[in-house]
């Protein structure tokens, strides 16, 4: 390869970063903010790229490819790591055979998660080595170190990126090749090593810790912890884009940039904190390096003025320094700040979604849902609990759906639905999961609820993708992360194969079939899989034939602005359809459920939508 | 080399990010440092997104500090008024006059800003504001998803960067078979802005015009 000078995300330099260090194989599950790290890598056709069906297959794809001697990459969002954690800590626990990373993304300020978990406190539970780049460059260097200290030191590499890395993007230079390992691909049996039994395990543990020491006294010297001297009065350690926020407030102050953030180069940090004046740690979410290098003996502040909740920033890094006295320049005039009362504008299910019809259904069935109207009246009880999971159709928890009533991690909905069902709740349970979280992780609490029995309703919401990461495939779609086909895996099999016997497969655009469906389930005794089947909008984008109002027969009930629709509107009282964003009879939901048939499709008026 | 600080902003769908990516090729090329980042909801589509777009000699945070912005190019007004915070005193703000909903106010619970409020929040950082007719603009050039590049020739003319290149960076970003159709658009948001809006700014609503065709940094067209 030529020179190279390009503008990449954080997640595009890890992916061409280790297709240069000669990875083979790449398994993931996707993940905000993780997810383009696997898609960039799939469009290498020289290496193997899945989407795997969870992060703990994904994880031990990986293993077993780097047992085979092939060098592999796993990636995942931070939460997918919990999911992973039990054979993320076998594979330390065997060591690896070629090089094995496993990158976990944090979000910090959760812009697209259910929590703001540090991952960095993995390196200490499952005793492994955490890199942490502060851009793209970075992230493309990285990679490198991390295939050769993951074979150095038999063990899997964890690379800790957070959403702004992963998604900011940065100037790339390099000029290097794909280089692959000259070995070749064969497992080698290893009883001792690979075979976790107590006897053999109890082996292991102790070369576990002598791994470490020797990962410490390596860090000293890896040049991916660097000291940058300034000024000598202050002296600041961070790492990650922290550090790129801190240098911003900063300019002049003398820095210990840390790349590898576990373990900790002991040396390197003390002959940069006697050569300060004052020592303070900046670093996002807990205070993971500031307890390390308190325990130390160095005097050090850091979380009494740098938030450990949420996302930082240079403007939260000023005012917090400032507010210790670290930082004393005047502030300049201070600007007028955020705009108080402007209408906020959350993220909508999409026109034309295959999830609004069934939520409005469960909406109103459960009488969850008001006309505008009658509101200030008071809210009767529902006797319907709706336990809900991760995916776009996490959004019919919010109004004017109000269709949620959990949301806890990958998968949780079944499980949880059964414990409500066996805590003696008088209410109906119905759980609600989409296709892809279904494959992910409902599949075993299902066998769990088939096992145990209950009178239980789960909806699987099909919209035949992985929409809210991007839409990617999984193994219902039968189409692999590289695009070839491969089997498909069918949801009504999969159902009924674990001995689900009640399963209904209803349309996402018939309102009558839901209803029924879900009335019957709900008149049942026992356990009932209704599976509500539409592709997803933004997919399958088809405009013919836009819905309008006809004003003289809308009495202006306002019911079908209870859909949630972002195409049904209202202006000056008057409620219209915007025919740039209503998907037309691709749909047809709130046709279906207008009280007086007001709503038709386009050609009756004569109006010509625009292209 | 001079730093520019840009905020893009919009809402989901409307073409925000390919903007802002559009912005940090045409600087790389131009031989400038680039940072940006993009900061979305959670769902595809109809959330407020922002980009942040920084060009300099050396750029640490991708982020741009609150007041230090100097060019925002917002493609609907709300979001302009929501993220003006980030404008520094006499900033440029080019604002797409188009008006989208959020549900709140479709449902009829809030109300959205009138024009006069939107220019008025604004105003609390620049007099410098713009606003471009570019929704109903690229409708009557016949392709609303152009509307991205009308607004990058709109911003075009505050940037020291060739036309050459942003034509060249433009034809390689967006799909096959709408090039042209997007340089036609973006020749024609630059045109409007030197010609029109420039001179025009928001004096309707009390600002003042402080701005020529001097203080334009780019090359001509």
């Amino acid at each position: 390869m030529a020179k190279m000078i390009k503008l990449l995300s954080g997640n595009e330099a890890l992916a061409l970063g280790a297709y240069h260090a000669g990875v083979e194989v790449a398994a993931a599950y996707p993940g905000t903010p993780s997810t383009e790290i696997l898609e960039s890598i799939a469009r290498f056709d020289d290496i193997y790229a899945e989407w795997s069906t969870n992060e703990k297959v994904a994880v031990e794809v990986a293993l077993g490819a780097s047992y085979a001697g092939a060098r592999s990459l796993v990636s995942m969002k931070h939460v997918g790591l919990n999911v992973a954690s039990d054979p993320f800590i076998a594979a330390s626990t065997t060591g690896v055979g070629a090089g094995m990373v496993v990158v976990a993304a944090d979000d910090p300020g959760m812009h697209s998660s259910q929590n703001e978990q540090d991952s960095r406190h993995y390196a200490r539970l499952a005793k492994v080595p955490v890199l942490e780049p502060g851009d793209s460059q970075e992230a493309y260097e990285l990679m490198a170190h991390a295939f050769d200290i993951s074979e150095r030191f038999d063990t899997p590499v964890l690379v800790r990126m957070t959403t702004r890395l992963s998604h900011s993007k940065s100037v790339v230079k390099t000029d290097r090749e794909r280089a692959v390992p000259g070995r070749a691909v064969g497992f080698k049996r290893d009883v001792a090593k690979y075979v976790m039994v107590p006897a053999y395990a109890r082996l292991r543990h102790p070369v576990m810790e002598e791994r470490l020491v020797g990962l410490a006294t390596f860090a000293e010297t890896l040049p991916l912890n660097q000291v940058l001297w300034g000024d000598q009065s202050l002296g600041v350690v961070s790492s990650g884009v922290a550090y790129q926020y801190s240098r911003e407030v900063l300019p002049r102050a003398s820095f210990l940039k840390l790349g590898m953030v576990y373990p900790l180069p002991e040396n390197l940090i003390r002959y940069f904190a006697v050569q300060v004046d004052r020592l303070v740690v900046i670093e996002e979410l807990d205070p993971f390096l500031e307890e390390s290098i308190r325990a130390m003996g160095i005097s050090v502040v850091g979380k009494e003025c740098i938030p450990r909740v949420g996302e930082l920033n240079p403007d939260i890094i000023e005012d917090g320094l400032r507010r210790i006295g670290l930082l004393n320049e005047v502030v300049s005039s201070p600007g007028p700040g955020v705009v108080p009362g402007l209408p906020k504008r959350p993220p909508l299910l999409c026109p034309g979604c295959p999830h609004a019809g069934f939520f409005f259904v469960i909406s109103r069935l459960g009488k969850r849902s008001r006309a505008p109207k009658s509101r200030g009246k008071a809210a009767s009880e529902s006797g319907l609990v709706i336990t809900g999971d991760i995916g776009c159709y996490t959004l019919g928890a919010y109004p004017p759906l109000n269709a949620m009533d959990t949301c806890a991690c990958m998968g949780a909905s079944i499980g949880q639905a059964l414990g409500m069902v066996k805590a003696g709740t008088s209410q109906r349970v119905v759980a609600v999961i989409g296709d892809s979280t279904f494959l992910h992780s409902g599949i075993t609490p299902l066998v769990d609820a088939v096992y145990n029995g209950g009178q239980l309703t789960v909806v699987i919401l099909d919209n035949g993708t992985t929409a809210m990461t991007g839409h990617q495939h999984h193994p219902g779609t039968g189409i692999s992360a590289q695009g070839k086909e491969t089997r498909a895996v069918k949801l009504e099999d999969v159902v009924r194969g674990v001995g689900v016997s009640d399963v209904r497969v209803v349309s996402a655009f018939n309102i009558r079939d839901i209803r029924a469906a879900l009335r019957s389930s709900l008149d049942s005794s026992g356990l009932s899989v209704i599976i509500v089947r539409g592709a997803c909008a933004v997919r399958a984008p088809r405009h013919a034939q836009p819905r309008v109002i006809d004003a003289e027969k809308c009495n202006q009930c306002q019911l079908c602005l209870l859909i949630g629709c972002p195409a049904i509107r209202r202006e000056n009282k008057r409620i219209y359809i915007d025919p740039a964003s209503c998907v037309g009879d691709a749909c047809t939901i709130c046709e279906q459920i207008c009280p007086r048939q007001a709503i038709a499709p386009q050609f009756e008026v004569g109006v010509v939508a625009p292209a | 080399m001079k730093k520019f600080d840009l905020l893009v902003t919009g809402v989901g769908g409307q073409g925000v990010i390919l903007a802002s990516n559009i912005i940090g090729e045409v600087a790389l090329a131009a031989g400038y440092d680039v940072k940006k980042t993009d900061t979305l909801g959670m769902a595809q589509r109809g959330g407020s997104v922002v980009s942040h777009v920084r060009l300099g000699r050396g750029v640490y945070s991708p982020l741009i500090k609150a007041d230090e912005v100097d060019i925002m190019v917002a493609f609907e007004k709300l979001e302009a008024a929501r993220w003006s915070h980030y404008l520094r005193p006499g900033a440029v703000a080019i604002v797409n006059n188009h008006a989208q909903f959020p549900l709140s106010v479709n449902l009829g619970d809030e109300p959205y800003p009138d024009d006069g409020e939107i220019v008025g929040i604004l105003r609390r950082s620049t007099e410098r504001i713009y606003l471009i007719d570019g929704t109903s603009r690229v409708e009557a050039l016949g392709n609303p998803r152009t509307l991205n590049v009308f607004l990058l020739g709109c911003a075009s003319v505050f940037l020291p960067l060739k036309i050459r290149v942003w034509q060249d960076i433009i034809s390689q970003r967006v799909p096959p078979g709408v090039q042209k159709l997007n340089i036609t658009a973006f020749n024609r948001g630059r045109k409007e802005m030197r010609r029109v809006y420039l001179r025009q700014g928001a004096a309707e609503y009390g600002a003042r015009v402080v701005d020529t065709e001097d203080v334009r940094g780019g090359g001509r067209a």
